[in-house]
């Protein structure tokens, strides 16, 4: 590519100090666990709507989605539209819900009206597993990335990069705590909706406003003709594939709303009220952001071509910064470079503070503590988690360089899925659901999803796989979400109707007021 | 917002709570306006949400198994499949509209009664 790299770094840094000194200067009041947690759930429940909106559209979406659509063509597209209905899940079931009953971490939730310390460090352990996935993606992303747009070769050099994201990630969060970060969502979410939006106005008016034109330009630009505007070029090969691809949709439209990151976004907010108008302010920005993408995708690939995305170093993830260069030169494809590779910080910090609310919360203060932590332990333990957690990922990034960034991510919604989302509808709707019903639901969903992973394709077997010289796979699938959500949603139910325990009626009562009312919600401190 | 109607009627004792002044949730629990509100909005919010599922499954499955009915060409370049991926866009903002408007008008003044009598917001 025939990027300025120097330009390049110039813009992405002037973003980063923009975002550093608005982290500094909302960061005073940054001293209690409800600040570093749920930034004292001051936040509107638009601001709140836009950073969530910012948390979910990571590089993955921008570059990755885009960029399947310029390549794959309708196969690309069938992929956003599981991202965006996936919000209809939260909207209708989650969002309030989990506002109302729990305070700072999905912990809070699950283990309400169960056995406190099991249910918590369950909880935890799939926050910290699903959070893993997550940043690794994001962190190795952050390294095609780099190589893509400064032109960065060396395994070294990269390196270098992963490690200074993530450096830069842990002082938003030590710093700027969740109120910080928040702000840097709604600033790479703003600055990214602006960015996608202005991109796809200009594609289509340089095609006249006319989708047939847009259409039939892609199509002549596309290796796969206009068969790109019918599925099946990617996943059309054979009858696993195409179950394959049943699998992942279904990862996808059950996991959004059971993502550790995402759920701690409700928490942000006073109430109730707020948490629905965040949801559906990220609703409408997210079907923005897709439409745009659809444009911009079918873009590429009529100026750019898709024989020339794919030779290019970085592959699919490569199309938006080509076609930002061949229509807007240099300065656009560093602007786009720029809010790519803050959209990775944003969401990289958004995951450690996350994990290290799990850690912190959960695990240590009320499973290791009992609930009563001594003064101020429970914040330095969280901002201890998040170094921790901060460096991990770095190590993991540079380790995860060069393996497929959107099958990690892909994963990570699967898990998700699996071991969360069964636990929160039957936590919040089923009476009856009891400690043991918890307990088997996550366990089994977390154990079977990443056990099918290691013996999937993703592992070994497979020409793109992390292990291409030994082959142990014996699952055909790369998604395991077909297998693991239904059986994580059975071992729930058996494990409820199996189980000796039975719930505290006291305790469900409580919770049923409490989720549908907030009557007994802590008030805003 | 609350429903002053209803709430100027009920005497004292109506109030949901227990003898510290905290909010009684067996109380309320079992009271007539939480079931209904319970019912009401379950029975919402359950077949939407079964409904976007099927909807978005059946689109999934169309696009696994059947892409040369997604391939049929409508006008210009434009095929079924297009126009249906873009109908999912057009049903999420549909029920997205439909949910706000339920909440705000159906529920929520339900809870805001209901909270006023278990002695919060006040």
């Amino acid at each position: 590519m025939n990027g300025d790299p120097i330009l390049n770094v110039a813009i992405f840094l002037a973003i980063v100090a923009v975002t550093l000194f608005v982290v500094y200067r909302v960061s005073s009041a940054n001293t209690s666990t409800a600040d570093y947690y749920a930034a004292g759930s001051a936040f509107t429940g638009v601001q709140n709507g836009v950073a969530l909106s910012g948390d979910y559209l990571s590089a993955a979406s921008f570059l990755g989605v885009a960029g399947a659509i310029a390549v794959h063509g309708y196969d690309g597209f069938l992929y956003s539209i599981g991202f965006l209905v996936a919000w209809l899940i939260p909207l209708l079931l989650i969002a309030e819900r989990f506002r109302n009953v729990g305070r700072f971490t999905m912990g809070d939730v699950v283990s309400f009206r169960m056995r406190q310390r099991p249910v918590r460090a369950a909880a935890a352990y799939s926050t910290l597993v699903i959070s893993a996935f997550y940043l690794i993606a994001q962190m190795a992303g952050a390294g095609v990335l780099v190589s893509l747009l400064l032109d960065v070769r060396s395994t070294g050099g990269q390196a270098l990069v992963i490690a200074g994201v993530g450096v830069i990630m842990i002082v938003y969060v030590l710093v700027g705590g969740m109120k910080g970060t928040t702000w840097v969502q709604i600033i790479k979410a703003s600055l990214l909706l602006v960015c996608v939006l202005m991109l796809s106005v200009f594609i289509l008016g340089k095609f006249g406003f006319s989708l047939t034109t847009l259409l039939d330009r892609a199509a002549a630009g596309n290796g796969h003709g206009a068969a790109m505007h019918a599925p099946g070029t990617q996943y059309g090969a054979s009858p696993t594939s195409r179950l394959d691809f049943v699998s992942l949709a279904l990862a996808l439209v059950l996991g959004a709303g059971a993502l550790p990151h995402v759920l701690m976004r409700f928490y942000t907010v006073p109430d109730a009220f707020q948490a629905r108008r965040s949801v559906l302010s990220a609703l409408w920005a997210m079907v923005l952001f897709y439409l745009a993408t659809l444009v911009i995708g079918y873009g590429a690939s009529a100026i750019v071509g898709s024989s020339a995305i794919i030779s290019a170093p970085g592959g699919e993830n490569a199309a938006v910064p080509l076609l930002a260069f061949e229509v807007g030169g240099a300065v656009l494809l560093a602007i786009v470079a720029a809010v790519a590779f803050t959209t990775i910080l944003a969401v990289v910090a958004g995951l450690t503070l996350t994990a290290s609310a799990s850690f912190a919360h959960d695990v240590y203060a009320n499973v290791l503590r009992g609930g009563r932590p001594k003064p101020g332990a429970e914040l330095r333990v969280a901002r201890i988690t998040a170094v921790v957690i901060g460096c991990l990922s770095i190590l993991g990034g540079i380790l995860a360089l060069g393996q497929n960034v959107a099958s990690l991510v892909a994963l990570a919604f699967a898990i998700a899925a699996s071991a969360n989302l069964p636990t929160i509808l039957y936590t919040l709707f089923w009476r009856r659901f009891s400690t043991t019903g918890s307990l088997f639901s996550m366990y089994g969903g977390l154990g079977s999803c990443l056990l099918l992973i290691a013996f999937s394709p993703v592992v070994s077997g497979a020409s793109n796989s992390i292990f291409t010289n030994v082959d142990f796979h014996l699952f055909p699938l790369s998604n395991p979400g077909l297998v693991s959500i239904p059986l994580s949603f059975l071992l729930g139910y058996l494990g409820t109707v199996l189980g000796r325990d039975r719930p505290d009626p006291r305790l469900a009562d409580q919770l049923e007021v409490r989720s549908l009312t907030g009557i007994g919600a802590r008030p805003r401190p | 917002m609350t429903r002053m109607s209803s709430f100027a009627q009920v005497p004292e004792k109506d109030y949901l709570v227990d003898e510290s002044g905290e909010p009684d949730f067996a109380a309320i629990h079992a009271h007539p306006e939480f079931l209904a509100l319970r019912r009401r909005v379950l029975r919402f919010v359950f077949p939407l949400a079964a409904l976007v599922l099927c909807w978005y499954l059946t689109y999934v499955l169309l696009a696994a198994y059947a892409p040369d009915l997604m391939a049929t060409p409508v006008f210009g370049s434009v095929n079924a499949g297009l126009l249906l991926g873009l109908s999912q866009f057009a049903s999420t903002v549909l029920i997205m509209s439909r949910y706000a408007r339920f909440a705000r008008r159906k529920a929520d003044p339900m809870v805001a009664s209901l909270r006023e009598r278990a002695g919060v917001d006040r």
